[in-house]
């Protein structure tokens, strides 16, 4: 325990939680300052969430830092634990960044229709932002838990919030029937609901497992992941082999369906494609890396030899989700189940980081984890507003907006060039790691992998082409450019994309260290290359000494 | 003076920042402000020249460190620039011929409502290809690389509301896409072979690893090169390039970015000469593609495709000399350069046509036009004998070394190199005689009403619909466009002859390209003699088809050579049908597959579980007596069955 | 006397209270035939207590007639208000509870 004694991390994630039932109790008539309510909780979890990432320090010793432990329920060794490494501090700021845009881009979607004055009983705009602040409060928390029930427990608790969010509130044109695109929605929610719910039972069938284990074979038994990790390092908690690849599987298959992995990703089209865009980031953005988070720290960590025996699998299960998802965004008709499939691709890089087992690739997925959020952030929330304003989904709708809404389009692109991983903006330095990553221990899957970049680029092109430019269409002569709000909402994820792009040093300061205990944990070293160069790598030793040696081999 | 060298990246860099955030506010400056900070990166381009040259050959090279940029283990990619006498030589002729056009662009966009955004796009070009050649590793060279091609997709677009511009946009940032990809596996395997992407220790350490590994860089390199240069099987994006306005093809598609290939060969030299295969590869793609980009050249009707036919050609030179390793390498470069010059200036005068004559870029549309625009015709005059290689300029100076060096390469391959490079000298004269006399020279075949014809390219197809038809009224350009063209021309015909007094450029590049002399089984004075026969052969066949008989306005049907030529040598086709057809029925198969068997399982899982409860049901008669059954049943199982257990 | 044989009473009463309720529809027959049902239990309960020689079974037939006692209460008068408002006692015809 460090001399700062103020529970830091549960303040994180209590102040949205408070928050969220603050903007539940505003009355009915004072739908604005719900909203207001809402963005002053989510800044303020911003500002606690920066203090984590100031307070933290990289270099420390011991796996968990700002680390809080209390008995919880004693009879059966479940602890309130947590603490965070370099990997959830990145994440815990990615969610805590993302939130306050998601309820700015929001601002209006969760009105009630004209004409429907709201009443005591029925208050869908503080719903919605309490709903909102709700996730972010559960989601922050699976972050922070270092208890595999505590996590398991918000873990799922999070799809309560999320399932009433894609259900209860939809774009409101949907062009089609307000009927039959309620029951569009409710098919996608409960969709999202049972998959997950499915994955998380069979989860929990495993984290029952490993409880027995323990208490078999510690006497006590314990959920507490660096008592586990500690007693597995020293021999004194042995799975055996079926055993412990059986509880990798049920831990992987809970994260594979939320990460989502193919082909298990069904779901997210229907739900991202029907919910409104802010709450389409909070699904792919925010509580889809839970799932690849909880890779990173149980799977791998708990059970590190399953994790490698399940390596060559999950990997060529992720490069099918790469191609596939990239292939699938190509032939959609429908803008957001477009970038949901992107965002299948893009998770499929994840899952290949985290499995190719080197530095590079478990460094590029954590940062892959935090760019993807940035930069679907940004494409999600434009297209948002571009969707709003033509009351379609549709790619054909569009047409020749560049010509009336430079502004929108010229933010539509960026967030899609960031999509498609453009040097420069911050998604190519992760992907890059990545792929360097997979290359340098499995170069057929590396390589089959870059073919992910040609497609992307396609995606995001032929989106682009078909809603931006060419001839305009009547229906988008009209359109206004953005506006104020909405420029506050995308100009800073813009501004971050090349920050992280030019300068991502902070962010691999962060997360280095965790990656190294992670493979330390793994066992597992990176390939060293099989010509040595001497010289101080990265360009650091002047190009000349090199060429007159040149010179001299030539001669 | 190490600390300059950020500068000249930066000034673009700003520039573009400034014109793209900056709104309708800088409209009025804007190309003012674009212009004056490409010339300022020139000027600090010049000043790092003259230091440069203030040392000896020894210590010329600069290095300077900005940050560590991606450190992730034993990945370390940092922000640190190299300047050595093949960047110096690349800077220079950026800036400088990027200069010029962003001043002739101050004309010729001058009627454009977006023409702050337009110079935006140029900065930030310029930005990307300074980085590119002042990298000094694989992965910051690879953001610069990238970075050119985005700004290319932005200027070949840059007219979005035409879909032939946004399409061709699309193909060429797809198609340039695909060499990345050999670019990035390039770095991989580099990381994975060397643990290190940096061009000093990578080139230093190529004598410690084998020759296979080398061989598989090399050809992921010539990929890379292949999609940037345009070189086959790369190419089709460099003619339809031709969507975005001229200035851009001038200085991206004909001058600077195009070759960034050649620069990508010559810059890994280490790592080619000693992979023998690859450079057998680089050496036929150059050869190939200098004959198709002459023939296509030599079938549009589209003066700007020519061109661009040509520009692909003129790289199979560049490309193929890179090739031939040590010998070639100076002369690729040097190539490359007088190549900047006279294409560019012979781009611009294809603009300066265009500007004159409404925007028709049909060729058989023009006719007669020297009288009209004079200084266009002399400017246009001097790149266009440049190019063919008239002797005492440049190009005369810059081919002619490389064909020799072909020669040089030795046995069949030497013959076979040396031939198909004579051969190309030919067609480019061919081709550009053809160009210079269906344009300047001939009956004004502009006054009359086009004919309609199906094979045409109509570029203006609404003067047709109209009815009546009004002839342009071709006229000199301002001074503003003219004099980048009189800058250029005058680059045409003297840079050539100064490179070669005393070889100085090849003694120039000499410590970074390690020249070796080759022996030619033909002594240089025969090819000179060789290269002056197919010269006048070109020329006089051109003259005989296009100056001595009237120009058809509309073309001929042609031979198949022909109709294939113009169509880009059925390589379109061949692209449509298998990549792009097919790639639709793909994804359609795929998203049908997805729905119906991936999500179908799914679906399909819910729906047997609602069938299932919806017979369990069934049991629910409502008769109480039927449950008391099932009761007695049950209890009467459950005791069997614990007499059972209890029996066992 | 063996013990055994009021096992073989509560055993035959059992069946016969178990026929009852399953064959006869009145509802207040086969509201006879469980309590047949619960007294043969009764004496199965007090017959294992005096062979055992302890009162557990004893307790328990206490406890099972107080059960019945107030399942008698409630059954009646759900019965009662059954024949009341449809003018029948047939358990058939009181067969909502389906589909």
């Amino acid at each position: 325990m460090s001399a700062f004694s103020f529970p830091l991390l549960t303040a994180t994630a209590a102040l949205p939680a408070i928050g969220a039932v603050a903007t539940a109790a505003v009355p009915a008539a004072r739908r604005t300052a719900a909203k207001w309510l809402a963005l002053v909780f989510s800044l303020a979890t911003l500002a606690l969430a920066l203090l984590i990432a100031a307070r933290f320090d990289p270099g420390a010793k011991g796996p968990f830092q700002l680390t809080e432990s209390h008995a919880w329920i004693r009879d059966f060794g479940v602890r309130y634990d947590l603490g965070v490494d370099g990997i959830a501090v990145a994440l815990i700021a990615l969610t805590a960044l993302l939130v306050p845009f998601v309820i700015l881009a929001g601002w209006h979607d969760a009105d009630p229709l004209e004409g429907a004055e709201p009443n005591r009983r029925w208050r869908p705009t503080q719903g919605f932002f309490a709903l909102v602040l709700a996730v972010e409060a559960m989601v922050v928390l699976s972050f922070e838990a270092t208890d595999v029930f505590l996590f398991y427990l918000f873990f799922e608790a999070m799809l309560i919030p999320m399932y009433f969010l894609i259900g209860g509130f939809g774009d409101r044109a949907g062009g089609r029937g307000e009927q039959q695109a309620a029951a569009q929605r409710s098919y996608a929610a409960v969709k999202f609901l049972l998959y997950n719910l499915a994955g998380g039972l069979i989860m929990l069938a495993a984290v029952i497992g490993l409880y027995a284990a323990t208490a078999h074979q510690l006497g006590a038994g314990t959920f507490s992941l660096p008592e586990i990790v500690r007693a597995r390092a020293s021999g004194a908690l042995q799975l055996g082999t079926g055993t412990e690849r059986l509880l990798f599987l049920g831990f992987f298959f809970a994260f594979a369906v939320k990460a989502p992995l193919w082909p298990l990703h069904t779901w997210l089209p229907n739900a991202m494609g029907e919910a409104t865009s802010p709450v389409a980031v909070l699904i792919t953005a925010v509580v889809d890396k839970v799932g690849t988070f909880a890779m990173l720290r149980f799977c791998l960590q708990l059970f590190p030899e399953a994790s490698r025996w399940a390596a060559p699998v999950i990997l060529v299960l992720a490069l099918i989700s790469i191609v596939y998802g990239a292939l699938l965004a190509v032939g959609q008709r429908d803008i957001k189940r477009l970038i949901a499939y992107a965002s299948i691709s893009h998770f499929g890089f994840i899952i290949l980081g985290i499995f190719a087992m080197t530095s590079q690739g478990q460094g590029g997925a954590t940062l892959y984890m935090v760019n993807h959020g940035i930069s679907t952030a940004a494409l999600m929330l434009v297209a948002g507003f571009l969707i709003s304003r033509r009351g379609s989904r549709l790619i054909a709708d569009f047409g020749g907006v560049q010509k009336v809404a430079p502004v929108l389009a010229g933010t539509f692109l960026i967030g899609g060039l960031a999509t498609l991983s453009l040097p420069g903006l911050a998604p190519f330095v992760s992907e890059f790691l990545v792929l360097v990553g997979t290359f340098s221990r499995y170069p057929v899957i590396g390589i089959i992998a870059t073919t992910g970049i040609v497609l992307a680029a396609l995606y995001v092109l032929v989106l682009y082409q078909r809603t931006m430019t060419g001839p305009v269409k009547p229906e988008v002569k009209t359109m206004p450019d953005l506006r104020v709000r909405e420029l506050v909402v995308v100009a800073p994820l813009i501004a971050l994309l090349l920050f992280l792009g030019v300068y991502p040093k902070p962010l691999t300061d962060l997360v280095n260290p965790a990656v190294q205990h992670t493979l330390s944990v793994v066992d597992r070293k990176d390939p060293q290359p099989s010509v040595p160069v001497t010289a101080g790598p990265g360009g650091g030793g002047p190009g000349r000494t090199a060429q007159t040696q040149d010179v001299e081999a030539a001669k | 003076m190490e600390n300059l060298i950020a500068l000249l990246v930066a000034a673009p860099l700003v520039g573009a920042a400034l014109l793209l955030c900056g709104g309708t506010r800088l409209d009025r400056a804007g190309h003012w402000i674009g212009s004056l900070l490409a010339v300022a990166s020139f000027a600090v381009g010049v000043v790092l020249f003259a230091g440069m040259l203030g040392r000896d050959a020894g210590h010329r090279a600069l290095h300077q460190h900005l940050f560590s940029w991606i450190p992730v283990g034993g990945f370390r990619a940092d922000v640190a620039f190299q300047l050595d006498q093949l960047s110096m030589t690349f800077v220079l002729l950026i800036t400088g011929v990027g200069s010029l056009i962003h001043i002739y662009s101050i004309g010729y966009m001058e009627h454009d409502a977006r023409r702050r955004r337009f110079f935006g796009y140029l900065n930030l070009f310029l930005a990307a290809m300074l980085l590119l050649v002042l990298a000094d590793n694989y992965v910051l060279l690879y953001v610069g690389w990238e970075g050119v091609g985005l700004a290319s997709y932005l200027l070949i677009g840059f007219w979005q509301h035409k879909p032939s511009a946004a399409t061709a946009a699309k193909k060429a940032f797809l198609v340039n896409r695909v060499g990345d990809m050999g670019l990035s596996i390039a770095i991989m395997l580099m990381f994975t072979t060397f643990g290190t992407f940096a061009f000093g220790p990578v080139l230093a350490a190529t004598g410690q690893t084998s020759e296979g590994k080398l061989t598989a860089i090399g050809l992921m390199l010539l990929l890379a090169a292949c999609g940037k240069s345009a070189q086959v099987p790369l190419q089709s994006w460099l003619g339809d390039a031709m969507e975005g306005p001229t200035p851009v093809s001038a200085l991206i598609h004909a001058a600077t970015m195009v070759t960034a290939g050649v620069y990508l060969i010559t810059r890994s030299g280490a790592l080619f000469n000693a992979a023998p295969d690859a450079q057998t590869a680089v050496v036929a793609v150059g050869a190939v593609t200098l004959l198709f980009g002459a023939i296509v050249g030599c079938a549009k009707d589209d003066i700007k495709k020519a061109l661009a036919g040509s520009t692909m050609s003129q790289i199979g030179y560049m490309v193929l000399a890179a090739g031939l390793g040590p010998v070639g390498y100076a002369f690729a470069i040097m190539h490359l350069v007088t190549h900047g010059f006279f294409k560019a200036g012979l781009f611009l005068g294809a603009g300066s046509v265009m500007h004159g004559m409404n925007d028709e870029v049909d060729m058989r549309r023009y006719g007669g036009l020297r009288k009209y625009m004079p200084v266009t015709f002399v400017t246009f005059g001097l790149g266009y004998l440049a190019i063919i290689g008239f002797p005492g300029l440049s190009g005369f100076f810059s081919k002619d070394k490389i064909i020799e060096a072909a020669f040089a390469r030795g046995g069949t391959e030497g013959w076979i190199l040396g031939g198909t490079a004579l051969l190309g000298a030919a067609i480019t004269a061919f081709y550009m005689t053809r160009v210079m006399l269906m344009t300047f020279f001939g009956e004004e075949r502009w006054r009359n009403a086009p004919t309609p014809s199906p094979d045409r390219p109509s570029a203006e197809p609404a003067a047709e619909t109209r009815g009546e038809y009004a002839p342009p009224h071709p006229h000199e350009s301002p001074k503003v466009m003219t004099v980048p063209m009189i800058v250029l021309a005058v680059g045409s015909v003297f840079a050539g002859g100064l490179f070669s007094i005393g070889d100085a450029f090849v003694g120039w590049l000499e410590p970074v390209t390690s020249f070796s002399h080759g022996h030619s089984p033909v002594s240089a004075g025969v090819v000179t003699a060789a290269t002056m026969v197919v010269l006048v052969i070109g020329v006089g066949l051109a003259w005989l088809m296009y100056g001595r008989r009237p120009v058809p306005a509309t073309a001929p049907r042609g031979s198949l050579l022909t109709r294939a030529a113009r169509r880009d040598l059925l390589q379109d086709d061949f692209n449509h049908v298998v990549l792009v057809r097919g790639g639709e029925h793909l994804t359609r198969t795929l998203v049908y597959l997805d729905h119906s068997l991936v999500d179908g399982a799914v679906n399909g899982t819910a729906a047997a579980m609602g069938g299932l409860s919806g017979r369990l049901r069934r049991l629910q008669t409502g008769f109480v007596r039927s449950y008391a059954v099932q009761m007695l049943g049950g209890a009467a199982v459950l005791v069997a069955a614990t007499l059972l257990m209890r029996g066992v | 006397m063996n013990p055994v044989y009021y096992l073989y009473l509560a055993a035959l009463l059992f069946t016969i209270g178990a026929a009852g309720v399953l064959i006869r529809r009145n509802a207040i027959v086969v509201f006879m035939c469980i309590e047949l049902m619960l007294n043969a239990c009764n004496l199965a309960f007090v017959t294992f207590s005096r062979m055992h020689g302890n009162l557990d079974g004893q307790i328990i037939a206490f406890f099972t007639m107080v059960v019945a006692a107030a399942e008698v209460v409630v059954g009646l008068a759900i019965i009662v208000s059954i024949f009341r408002t449809r003018h029948s006692a047939s358990v058939d015809d009181a067969s909502l509870m389906k589909l």
